[in-house]
């Protein structure tokens, strides 16, 4: 019991912490998820971090939200989710509140912006690293297939600015048929 | 009346949003300025503005805002919950789902052709942030880079790579030192 009280505690203090300082978007707060979920309590592997992150991509709502409820019922089953959802929810919430009074001073004010710009530049190396270590992943299975996929949906993605739900679609689609043609080439050998 | 006419707008706009926090923005829009004229357009503006500068999902600081705004506090969380209701069902669903299906092979081969994807999606979200920190005066050229946000950001990353530092702390340092150069100027 007290294990398990000390396993909630760890979830609500790590989902309120991440989410009070995901400035910009869902896909932020997934890096940032994967380093402490993965790298530093070992709650899960890297491969599924990236399966719940498909999941959450593809569901309806806010990107943070969804992963918080999969990242915390993986951890703690439904009452981890709640209490993940609660972590990821609060911080926003309390903040926002604050400053719906008197917004226009903190909107206005010079040095919070530079202090945003300057936030920006570490958000874009957090970003950077955990791409470039989940890249090479990737691309150390050698499986063509993958990569192919890697690039093609960065270039839809980013240059081309394709549907997100589009891309991910295609990319899952793509999965099932080789997995299909892989599983019937092993057969027939 | 009103609590109830702010849960269904905001869980309108929970259901209806795939692809992350731009995506929402338009419905958002649509809900606060068009339908129940809770926001006029410049204050619409003011909150995207908000919710870029505080962290969190575009939707949930929307709701907040605008629930804070027109009913209090009370307002403020049930515009919130209607906002993350969809999101609790459907994600429910699909994890109760996952956790135990996950080992099917037809269900592998998906996630297997989705990891490679989300990993791309994650470096474009990156590309977006970079373009904003490196060339926020518009347009991207060698004259109008940022060169102290890319001083920054090369130091973050080396950092990043050769300790296992926090990266809320990089975050935080980064942030402070853009303070400070601001002082400096």
């Amino acid at each position: 019991m007290k294990k398990k009280l000390k396993l909630y505690l760890t979830l609500f203090t790590s989902t309120f912490y991440l989410s009070a300082f995901t400035f910009g978007g869902g896909y932020v707060i997934i890096p940032l998820m994967k380093k402490r979920f993965v790298d530093n309590l070992h709650w899960l592997e890297e491969e599924e971090m990236l399966n719940l992150t498909a999941i959450a991509q593809s569901s309806p709502g806010a990107v943070a939200v969804n992963a918080a409820i999969l990242l915390g019922w993986r951890v703690a089953g439904i009452v981890g989710a709640a209490i993940s959802i609660l972590g990821t929810v609060l911080p926003p919430l309390l903040i926002l509140s604050a400053l719906s009074v008197a917004y226009t001073a903190f909107r206005d004010n010079q040095l919070v912006q530079a202090v945003l710009h300057g936030m920006q530049a570490g958000i874009v190396a957090v970003i950077a690293d955990v791409v470039w270590t989940m890249g090479q992943k990737i691309v150390a299975q050698k499986k063509a297939v993958s990569i192919f996929i890697m690039l093609g949906a960065f270039v839809a993605n980013c240059i081309f600015k394709v549907n997100l739900m589009l891309i991910i679609l295609a990319c899952g689609a793509l999965g099932a048929l080789t997995g299909f043609l892989d599983r019937k080439g092993a057969k027939q050998e | 009346m009103i609590y109830l006419q702010l849960f269904w707008s905001f869980f309108q706009v929970g259901l209806f949003s795939f692809g992350g926090g731009y995506a929402a923005m338009p419905l958002i829009q649509q809900q606060v300025v068009q339908h129940y004229s809770w926001l006029s357009m410049p204050e619409f503006t003011d909150l995207i503005t908000i919710s870029q500068m505080t962290p969190g999902p575009i939707a949930i600081n929307s709701a907040t805002f605008v629930g804070m705004r027109i009913a209090g506090f009370g307002g403020a969380l049930i515009a919130t919950l209607g906002c993350i209701l969809p999101s609790c069902i459907i994600v429910g669903a699909l994890a109760f789902l996952y956790f135990r299906y996950r080992g099917i092979p037809v269900i592998q081969d998906v996630l297997e052709g989705l990891r490679p994807a989300v990993v791309a999606l994650i470096a474009a979200a990156g590309i977006t942030i970079a373009v904003s920190a490196f060339w926020s005066s518009g347009g991207i050229s060698l004259t109008n880079t940022d060169w102290k946000s890319m001083l920054l950001f090369v130091a973050a990353f080396v950092v990043l790579r050769i300790k296992k530092w926090d990266p809320i702390f990089i975050m935080v340092g980064t942030g402070a030192i853009g303070g400070i150069i601001y002082f400096m100027r």
